[in-house]
């Protein structure tokens, strides 16, 4: 069994009790989200320890990387976490404008914002739905989507993509919003709230919904910080640390907006995180569509991006934890070594964790708690 | 001290012959011989890494000496970079200065440098909202921070899995991306880009060519 000092993980199956069984989860289980493959020892029902086995989306990202262009890599970024593309995006053209000392214009970091809130709250609308499709809950998925696809449309209409957009360039936005982009994002935002309110309806008080996420997947503040777990499960946890907050990207030090954080840490508790998160971004972007300055929408970054030797570290809070880009430029075109940081990678580790003690069936729930994207665990 | 190793962190390409323009074939190899020393530098605004000295650098240089390389600030981000005692210093820094959370850890490879391999550690302080990023200088060979912070677990296993590093004191070291039986590490600098480990995948793919 493996050791309980939050390090040890990997199952040793070496003596199985005359209880015990190995059971087999994915990699083409429904409610893995891709392919995960979980190797779980029970003893009876009950989980004794698990052991992720991933890679099998493994594409070799940041190798491709050091082979391309930093403006040919940009559309791979949208591929890691392909369910929120436009914030990979984001994190990646801000790393290259640090790298090479510039800004995007106030105009540029105002549509960014705006779009990536949307984002967010397209990421937490997917998540969502499939997290209490897996519980059980099938009628929420269908309400989700239905405000996903008008986000969605939002990106089509803005940059002809829907998934994987490539909505920004280095140092701006290649397109100017389309006439009425501010209305139909503020047209959003005015039934959001109410919709919101009636996944609430659905959930937050649903004996079942309860019953299966209350004290499950229970994880603690110094253990989430402990295995660098970030995002809405850190503040599940009661921490109240957002990269928006913390170290201000975009134009996030512009506009109002709360921290939602969790007492107990609990799948219950990331569950009232999300939703309190998708109503902070919705605020979000009503400020900021009401305060989009005018102005150019891409700074002078030169045909060719080249930039100075040197290295640096830029992270964004992405809706799954915090996603970070590691560069290191020596002066060519190319990037020299670029490193990902991916949040559902690292998240994905406390897994162990969590499922300890716990029945199968919520192996299922806390996976989706995690909110994980297997194209950003393998990359 | 050690002048040309920051000349080394300034510069980390050796110059060479070829305009850094022209098209440039995908293979990593080929990378390695292009650009000119430096380029277009007079045109760029100055940034690029410089000396750091405050408070923290202080402290950790009375207390570690030689262990610690230079620190510099780099696109206004603290680098230091640690020769020797790592883990001494990961708990430190830990336990005094308050870095409770490993944001990153992740490796470079400077092929042609000895040691080899810069161990990049990103580390974070909740109490001071600061980063610091230590660059352990290693060959194949680094200890490993699992002790320390215990998120460092599959962090280390990746850096094994595309680098070849072994640290050493890992609790469970395998591969984790690619397959358990793989050979080669694919984030080397000199395993080209469309390599292959062929004989597994004639093996388990059953792809005649290997490609």
């Amino acid at each position: 069994m493996a050791k309980d000092n939050g390090s040890q993980f990997g199952v040793e199956t070496t003596v199985l009790g005359a209880d015990e069984i190995i059971l087999n989860m994915g990699p083409q289980h429904p409610s893995t989200h891709g392919v995960l493959r979980v190797k779980l020892k029970l003893d009876g029902e009950k989980v004794v320890a698990s052991e992720c086995i991933i890679g099998y989306l493994h594409r070799g990202v940041e190798k491709i990387g050091e082979n391309r262009t930093y403006p040919q890599f940009a559309p791979y970024v949208d591929r890691t976490d392909y369910v929120a593309a436009v914030s990979n995006g984001l994190g990646y053209c801000e790393a290259v404008e640090k790298l090479l000392g510039a800004e995007a214009p106030p105009r540029a970091r105002w549509v960014r914002t705006i779009l990536t809130e949307l984002q967010r709250i397209a990421s937490h609308l997917l998540w969502l739905g499939t997290h209490a499709l897996d519980i059980g809950a099938i009628t929420p998925l269908f309400y989700t989507f239905r405000e996903r696809e008008e986000i969605l449309k939002i990106f089509e209409k803005y940059c002809g993509a829907r998934l994987t957009t490539h909505a920004f360039r280095i140092g701006g936005l290649q397109y100017e919003t389309y006439g009425g982009f501010e209305d139909e994002v503020k047209a959003f935002c005015r039934d959001f709230d109410k919709r919101i309110d009636e996944y609430e309806e659905l959930l937050t008080s649903n004996r079942i919904w309860v019953e299966r996420t209350r004290n499950i997947g229970v994880i603690s503040a110094e253990h989430a910080i402990a295995m660098a777990v970030s995002g809405p499960i850190l503040r599940g946890s009661g921490i109240r640390w957002d990269i928006r907050k913390a170290m201000p990207y975009a134009a996030y030090d512009q506009f109002q907006f709360d921290i939602p954080i969790g007492q107990r840490g609990d799948t219950y508790d990331r569950y009232l995180v999300r939703l309190e998160e998708m109503r902070q971004s919705r605020r979000i972007l009503l400020q900021a569509v009401e305060s989009i300055p005018e102005g150019p929408i891409l700074a002078r970054v030169g045909k060719v991006i080249k930039p100075p030797p040197g290295e640096v570290y830029h992270s964004i809070e992405a809706p799954k934890g915090e996603l970070g880009y590691y560069i290191v430029s020596d002066g060519t075109t190319q990037p020299y070594r670029l490193r990902i940081r991916p949040p559902s990678f690292i998240n994905l580790q406390a897994l162990d964790r969590m499922v300890q003690g716990h029945l199968v069936a919520d192996v299922v729930a806390i996976i989706g708690t995690i909110d994980i994207v297997l194209g950003e665990v393998d990359r | 001290m050690a002048d040309d190793q920051k000349k080394d962190e300034a510069q980390p390409q050796p110059p060479a012959g070829g305009a850094a323009e022209a098209p440039k074939p995908v293979a990593a190899e080929e990378k390695k011989a292009a650009p000119p020393p430096k380029p277009a530098a007079p045109a760029k605004p100055a940034i690029g890494p410089e000396p750091l000295d405050n408070e923290l650098v202080r402290r950790l240089r009375a207390r570690f000496g030689t262990a610690l390389g230079d620190a510099t600030l780099d696109r206004k981000q603290a680098i230091i970079v640690v020769r020797e005692r790592l883990i001494e210093i990961c708990e430190y820094l830990k336990a005094e200065e308050k870095f409770d959370f490993l944001t990153d850890l992740t490796a470079v490879d400077w092929f042609d440098r000895q040691p080899r391999f810069d161990v990049i550690l990103n580390l974070y302080s909740f109490p001071h909202n600061q980063r610091l990023r230590l660059k352990a200088t290693v060959g194949d060979t680094c200890p490993s921070v699992t002790g320390v912070w215990p998120g460092a677990n599959w962090l280390e296993r990746e850096c094994y899995d595309m680098f070849g590093i072994r640290f050493e004191g890992h609790p469970n070291l395998k591969r984790i991306l690619m397959p358990d039986e793989w050979k080669g590490y694919p984030l080397r600098k000199d395993y080209d880009i469309l390599k292959q480990d062929t004989d597994w995948v004639r093996e388990n793919i059953g792809i005649e060519s290997g490609q």
